[in-house]
């Protein structure tokens, strides 16, 4: 592994970012009862929409918050989608991914007249921060300089929804609707806002996620640049039963697995077998993960 | 009677009014004209000179409809339809190709052992999704549709390099030999739609006029009550999937066999027939006969969207925005399984 050099380990973090951002989406959701498998899709929007904040607005700040908003109110569908009318949530899941992927082809063909990919030199990209006093020791300035905001925010983020959820009467609500939404509704708590606000921060934090994979890495959109990130912060959340701690370190373990195959792949093996390796590590993890927990079931499915 | 409402299909035709409006309004947006729009889609589907590209179009998505249809029926969900669909293809131009090497066999016994091949393959590997449900508790949505990756992966790498047809500059097999392609049989009947035929068929008599289907059905209304009546729900799951990633299996192989005669990396992707399908099943709420009319629809909706494109230059991805709203409209009224989606007023 001497192959491991300073751009590798900082490029494997801030690639992190997307995922653990949609983790902590997931965890929120997780902890009142709405399963959330469209993290996918509203990366996608986010990407999509902090480009296009980003080319118009010709700030990285316009384009973050830009994608932000659109992924908020993407994700009302799904917010009112499960509680004012009923529906399924993975029914509804599935559709907002395939909207997702469609809309934001449909819209860059519309807006850009581009099939495909679109980078232009007017997308600004987000600024990395360099930290001068330890930018250029081995690890520690590998790891936390010449990171994007987004990639700070998300660790602080970690925090935050850990202190929400288990330190506050918010955090007590939201877990209680997780736990029996009956009983959280006669002890007077509005079950349904509730959940509606939570998915739309949800969204917020997917939005956040979108704008580091589009404006926060490489300043271009591809077509479903998502690419199964959305789904590995699924089975993160799986993994991690709902606690965003947990969720953070399979995060880091999946971003070590991914450093791992990238690695591979200067060894000289194909692309097309390592662009797997980190699903198939996924999948392994899920397999340790469910053998160790066997008495206990993953998800309510 | 509450759980036999869940299921049952909320107003469809509303949905894909109200899908069309959106989409309406999203053409007007962008300066088009949805009647013209709209105009287009319906003669390039179905005009005469065109529904021959209609049904080609719809014999891979009818199948994957039916596909996805029958673990919904059982109020489970195959996302793996990409990976089972693949590995079908796969199976099947590599299989003949290496077995002619090995032994003069006629053709159509080819093709046959080819499609049997590719089935059993698909299959096995979409039961492998159901096996680590039942025997570890990973939820099947998330396996399923991880476990195309890999398929995806092996296959692009091994059409790639060791199986490489290096004649060409494409990443893709060497053609099946001669004999094995399957045969247009008269006018637009081909073999591959005579092979789906029988297998809806199929599909639909099982569900209809047999124990595993009326077993799958009472799954799907209420999974606790089937069990308590005796069905073993943990084999079924396995029989379902099973199936499922057959018959995905098999689209890939009419594709592979019948269209392109080889295996070609991305072909069978990229058109997204898995999704298309999958939202076809989802609208018929997993019956198998109504699952193929929506296949039908979507496959029209999509013919349509490339004679769009072509007339007046609007993105045929507007038929996928328009699926997947459609979808979301239905999906407001009934639930996968009946009542999994929260509650929050008891």
């Amino acid at each position: 592994m001497n192959m491991l050099n300073a751009y590798t380990v900082n490029a494997t973090i801030g690639g992190m970012t997307p995922i653990l951002l949609a983790a902590l989406a997931g965890v929120l959701c997780g902890r009142v009862a709405v399963f959330n498998i469209a993290l996918e899709g509203k990366i996608l929007i986010g990407a999509f929409f902090a480009i296009v904040g980003s080319y118009f607005t010709g700030s990285a700040l316009g384009g973050v918050l830009c994608g932000v908003l659109a992924t908020m109110l993407f994700s009302t569908i799904l917010a009112y989608g499960v509680t004012r009318f009923r529906g399924d949530s993975i029914v509804l899941c599935i559709g907002m991914n395939l909207l997702a992927s469609g809309l934001t082809a449909y819209l860059l063909r519309q807006i850009f007249g581009q099939a495909g990919v679109f980078s232009d030199p007017a997308i600004a990209e987000v600024d990395r921060i360099v930290i001068p006093a330890i930018n250029t020791i081995p690890w520690l300035g590998w790891i936390f300089s010449r990171q994007t905001p987004i990639t700070y925010l998300s660790w602080l983020l970690v925090i935050v929804v850990a202190i929400v959820l288990f330190r506050t009467p918010l955090g007590l609500r939201m877990r209680g609707i997780g736990q029996n939404p009956e009983a959280a509704t006669t002890l007077g708590i509005d079950v349904g806002r509730t959940r509606r606000w939570t998915v739309i921060a949800a969204g917020a934090l997917c939005g956040l996620a979108g704008a580091q994979l589009s404006i926060g890495t490489v300043g271009i959109f591809a077509e479903g640049m998502s690419a199964g990130r959305g789904w590995i912060a699924v089975v993160a959340v799986m993994l991690a039963r709902d606690n965003p701690i947990w969720a953070a370190a399979v995060c880091l373990l999946f971003a070590i697995a991914d450093t791992f195959s990238v690695q591979l792949q200067a060894q000289g093996l194909p692309n097309q077998l390592t662009d797997a390796v980190p699903y198939v590590i996924t999948l392994v993890a899920l397999v340790i993960g469910a053998l160790r927990g066997r008495r206990r079931r993953m998800a309510p499915v | 009677m509450e759980r036999l409402k869940s299921l049952r299909p909320g107003p469809v035709p509303l949905a894909i009014l109200s899908g069309l409006v959106i989409g309406a309004l999203m053409l007007l947006v962008s300066g088009d004209n949805p009647l013209v729009a709209y105009r287009e889609i319906v003669e390039g589907a179905f005009a005469p000179r065109n529904w021959r590209n209609t049904l080609s179009w719809a014999i891979p998505l009818v199948g994957m409809s039916l596909a996805a249809a029958i673990p919904l029926r059982g109020g489970m969900v195959n996302l793996g339809g990409d990976g089972q669909i693949v590995i079908g293809g796969f199976v099947a131009a590599v299989v003949p190709i290496y077995l002619a090497d090995a032994v003069p066999l006629p053709g159509f016994l080819l093709a046959a052992i080819a499609i049997l091949c590719a089935m059993l393959a698909s299959g096995l590997w979409a039961a492998l999704a159901a096996l680590g449900e039942t025997r570890l508790g990973i939820p099947m949505l998330i396996s399923s549709l991880l476990l195309s990756y890999p398929a995806i992966g092996l296959t692009s790498w091994a059409t790639g390099f060791p199986l490489r047809d290096t004649s060409t500059g494409l990443t893709q097999t060497r053609p099946v030999p001669p004999g094995a392609e399957l045969p247009e049989l008269f006018g637009p009947v081909t073999m591959g739609l005579v092979l789906l035929t029988i297998v809806v068929a199929a599909v639909i008599y099982v569900d209809r006029r047999t124990v595993p289907g009326y077993e799958l059905r009472m799954r799907g209304l209420n999974r606790r009550f089937a069990e308590y009546g005796g069905v073993r729900t943990e084999r079924q799951a396995l029989g379902a999937m099973f199936a499922s990633g057959a018959i995905a299996g098999l689209v890939g192989a009419i594709v592979v066999l019948e269209v392109h005669h080889r295996f070609q990396n991305g072909a069978l992707v990229s058109p997204s027939y898995t999704w298309s399908g999958l939202m076809a099943a989802l609208l018929a709420g997993g019956n198998p006969a109504r699952a193929v009319l929506a296949g039908f629809f979507f496959a029209a909706l999509q013919t349509g969207g490339f004679a769009m494109q072509r007339e007046i230059q609007v993105p045929r991805v507007l038929s996928m925005v328009l699926q997947a709203i459609i979808i979301l409209f239905v999906s407001l009224r009934y639930g996968v399984g009946g009542g999994r989606g929260p509650k929050d007023r008891p």
